[in-house]
């Protein structure tokens, strides 16, 4: 993946696949590290799935859906000297409290540090393919934040939809006004 | 500023065309959007479908969604148009000028760009 922000996009589409309701995605910046964590209220992952999600050389069917994102977003925090971790309920387990945990560590001033890229981007594509899951963006800088929560814009939207070509452009230009506040 | 009123103001510009939009979807572009999609470009050329139909005045007719993987990854960016009574087409390699070609071409000619499907690149 060329930018963070992409591998982001393709570790939330596990959590629109894992029918969450709301989903998370959270980053949390320092001088020199970023941290990333997608959380959702999906159907979860049993010990073993865990397991294998993050071992490329584990891949069996069952886990095929998962494929390399991932291994991806592994390879893009260590090879930082970063991390990443899952933590996850199976709905099985416990089907109130059931969800997944993705937390993945980058230190920015490594030379093989990915750069987070159109976050913004990503932010509207998955908004405009899963309208209707709650989304919740928090991105924590130095000098402020940005955040966008879409139960927020329901409230004032009521009936349309979140995938409306003027709601997702006002999306786009809030998130770019957050971002250029903080700068 | 962005404001949420603004937010309000496209509820209300929009009460309308909520109900014209759930009978439509006549032409649906779907996006594929999963790893091997994205690590080969389909955000922005999701982005050209979202931003040129609305443009083209199209967005009654046509609904633009995302999908997984759709099997083909060695083509990705892959995009499929789905018109009832026609047969699927499917696009590979897409690109945002691409997107705006079809768009165009396609979506409001009528007329699949043949040069830029998958049936072009096997036969």
């Amino acid at each position: 993946m060329k930018e963070l922000s992409l591998n982001i996009l393709d570790i939330a589409q596990n959590s629109v696949k894992a029918k969450a309701k709301n989903i998370l995605i959270k980053l949390t910046e320092t001088a020199d590290s970023l941290t990333l964590v997608i959380e959702d209220n999906g159907c979860g992952m049993s010990k073993e799935m865990v397991e294998n999600v993050i071992n490329p050389f584990c891949t069996t069917r069952t886990t095929r859906k998962v494929g390399l994102g991932i291994p991806l977003l592994k390879l893009a925090a260590e090879q930082t000297g970063g991390s990443v971790n899952i933590e996850s309920v199976s709905e099985q387990v416990d089907p109130v409290n059931c969800g997944t945990k993705v937390t993945a560590v980058f230190f920015k001033n490594h030379l093989d540090f990915t750069p987070l890229g159109d976050i913004v981007s990503t932010v509207t594509a998955l908004i405009q393919g899963s309208p209707d899951i709650d989304w919740r963006f928090e991105h924590h800088l130095e000098g402020g934040s940005v955040e966008l929560d879409t139960v927020e814009l329901r409230e004032v939207l009521g009936d349309v939809p979140l995938d409306t070509y003027e709601v997702i452009k006002w999306i786009e230009a809030y998130l770019q006004e957050g971002y250029d506040s903080v700068k | 500023m962005k404001s949420l009123a603004e937010l309000a103001a496209i509820r209300e510009k929009m009460k309308d065309k909520v109900v014209l939009r759930e009978g439509s979807g006549e032409i649906r572009v779907v996006v594929g959007m999963a790893t091997c999609g994205i690590a080969a470009g389909a955000r922005p050329v999701l982005n050209a479908f979202v931003e040129g139909v609305s443009n083209a005045g199209l967005a009654d007719k046509v609904m633009v969604s995302q999908t997984g993987c759709i099997g083909v990854c060695q083509f990705e960016p892959v995009v499929e148009i789905f018109e009832a009574g026609k047969d699927k087409v499917t696009y590979i390699k897409m690109t945002p000028e691409k997107a705006a070609e079809v768009i165009e071409k396609h979506l409001k000619g009528g007329a699949p760009v043949s040069e830029y499907t998958i049936t072009n690149a096997i036969s």
